[in-house]
């Protein structure tokens, strides 16, 4: 793998990283399966793209996009806890709801972010050469998230988020409104993830209504490379993790993409091939693990 | 001060699974009444407490808590005058959470939660006081997950959570019968002492006759759905298994001698 390659692949695990943090918060902490997240990506792309083509401040952008997903995630939230529909069921209608939303948003399939202000021309501005600017944007957005969900889930509110998924009966016996912290948690869950989607777009000049297939299931693969690599003893750790295991995942990516044995070579298209393997690998090495040790 | 008036529920009302679990029940607490609670399988105690902490609503009837009608509140909001410990020793606490976590939860029942830090400094030592009461060295422990220890200790723990904040009403659902005996004995003497030490009103239902008898003030039996002996005071005090037992007849006649035969 070249230094380049590594660097992109680096870039792209700290930028969806901040997905996969929206994911843990939904799919470990909550206990919700919510495949959302394969619309509200795209989401926050369309959203972001349209905005600053129409003129408006890229980093504001960010904030509409982080709104709009905000709003996709309360739709799944409020079908599963007040409509009592099945919550993969919930989120798998807005996702497919949201395929046709983005459309209409972008007025097409995509649109390209050419010749325009995006967050990356302020920091090029300020001397960061631009190959560089990607790991810089996206490494701060990625701790300044990291740091935010951590000092969050210290509340009271994100105490009782955490109570919630962990044991909905004792924490409605004390008080709290479990369906108002589910529509939190899975609102803030799917505001980061189209967050990401809209740096993605800036980053790549593009947004598209397909970038978003796949997130998911990326999303689990980096939860769970990062809690078996890095560990999740506690939140801070889990959140870390989450986004060190984007990265590791997006690495594992690359190295298998640039893999030669003799005539053998992976294409894109085995992607998905070599996530399931990875994803394999990360739940069954702890147990292997444990099996040498006791030898 | 706790009442109910009339309360009805049944459930799957018009199939032919229908079961008349309350059959209007009327009941009246007064302040720093401990009641135990006694009735065979079926009889309505649990959906009884369910009413009152509103796991779901009567089907008629009204209920009151202090100064309060609260017949159409939901959970959540009944949660600020009442604390519940379950029969199930997982069921009162978050695993995944420490144990001062969990003590901070519990601090908060029925209050706004806001971005405040969850657990607080100032608290941590009034919880460490909480539960060197206890004596089991969890005051040490502030810090170990509640997954962690064992049912015993997380039912007391529980017992301790849920008197935090002063409750209008205690609600216990058997909530030794999972414990070993020796626990049992352990986390109900604690139960006597927090209950009586801060004045609660309680109701405690229980399939142990001898603790029924020897506990609280008063005693309730229930048999489907109704409310058959509420004895107290001299009454209760010089009751004995055999009087219970021989109430159990009187009410039932021979139908019920299969089930006092079981109960002895
Ligand atoms: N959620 C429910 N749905 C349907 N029926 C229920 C439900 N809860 C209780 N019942 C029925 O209502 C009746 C009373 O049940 P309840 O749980 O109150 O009994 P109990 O006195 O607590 O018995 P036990 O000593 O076995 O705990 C039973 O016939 C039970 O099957
Ligand atoms: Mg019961």
């Amino acid at each position: 793998m070249t230094l380049y390659a590594a660097l992109g692949a680096v870039e792209q695990g700290l930028v969806y990283g901040i997905m996969v943090i929206g994911v843990y918060l939904t799919f470990r902490i909550l206990d919700f399966p919510d495949l959302t997240v394969d619309g509200s990506l795209p989401l926050g792309a369309s959203i972001s793209a349209v905005a600053i083509t129409s003129g408006l401040n890229p980093y504001l952008s960010l904030l509409l996009a982080l709104a709009g997903g905000f709003a996709a995630g309360v739709v799944t939230a409020v079908l599963n806890t007040k409509f009592k529909i099945l919550h993969l069921l919930a989120s798998i209608l807005t996702m497919i709801a949201l395929y046709s939303i983005n459309i209409r948003i972008m007025a097409g399939p995509n649109i390209a972010l050419l010749g325009v202000d995006t967050v990356f021309d302020a920091v090029t501005r300020f001397g960061v050469p631009a190959q560089y600017a990607g790991l810089v944007v996206f490494g701060a957005f990625a701790v300044f998230v990291l740091g935010f969900i951590i000092w969050f889930m210290g509340t009271e509110i994100g105490q009782a988020i955490l109570a919630t998924g962990d044991n909905p009966q004792m924490i409605r016996s004390l008080g709290v409104n479990t369906h108002v912290v589910i529509i939190l948690g899975v609102g803030l869950s799917n505001g980061l993830v189209a967050l990401s989607g809209a740096l993605v777009a800036q980053n790549q000049g593009a947004a598209d209504v397909g970038m978003g297939i796949g997130t998911i299931v990326a999303g689990l693969a980096s939860v769970i490379i990062g809690e078996t690599v890095f560990g999740c003893q506690t939140m801070a750790r889990a959140f870390i993790a989450a986004v060190l295991g984007s990265v590791v995942y997006r690495l594992a990516i690359a190295l298998a993409l640039g893999l030669e044995l003799g005539h053998f070579r992976f294409n894109p298209s085995d992607l998905n091939l070599i996530t399931a393997i990875l994803v394999i690998g990360a739940l069954i090495t702890p147990n292997l693990k444990k099996r040498l040790i006791a030898r | 001060m706790i009442k109910l008036e009339n309360i009805v529920k049944y459930f799957h009302k018009g199939s032919v699974n229908e079961v008349f679990a309350l059959n209007d029940i009327n009941l009246k607490l007064d302040e720093g009444d401990f009641v135990t609670v006694i009735g065979s399988n079926g009889a309505g105690k649990s959906t009884l407490l369910n009413c009152i902490a509103g796991g779901f609503f009567p089907d008629s009837g009204r209920i009151f808590i202090g100064a309060h009608d609260v017949t159409g509140w939901p959970e959540h909001q009944r949660a600020a005058l009442i604390a519940r410990v379950f029969q199930n020793p997982l069921l009162g606490t978050c695993p995944s959470a420490t144990i001062e976590q969990n003590m901070a939860l519990a601090s908060l029942r029925g209050q706004r939660r806001g971005l405040a830090r969850g657990v607080k400094a100032k608290d941590r030592e009034r919880f460490r006081e909480e539960l060197k009461q206890l004596g089991l060295g969890l005051e040490n422990r502030l810090l170990d997950k509640v997954g962690l220890l064992s049912g015993g200790q997380r039912q007391a723990l529980t017992m301790l959570m849920a008197t935090l904040v002063k409750p209008e009403v205690l609600l216990l659902d058997e909530h030794i019968a999972a414990l070993d005996p020796k626990t049992a004995g352990q986390i109900l003497n604690l139960t006597q002492e927090i209950v009586k030490g801060r004045k609660l009103t309680t109701l405690m239902i229980t399939h142990n006759m001898k603790h029924a008898i020897g506990f609280g003030n008063r005693l309730l039996m229930l048999h489907q759905g109704r409310v058959l002996l509420d004895l107290r005071g001299k009454e209760k005090e010089n009751l004995t298994v055999k009087d219970l037992l021989a109430h159990f007849y009187q009410a039932q006649g021979e139908e019920l001698a299969m089930d006092s035969l079981l109960l002895n």
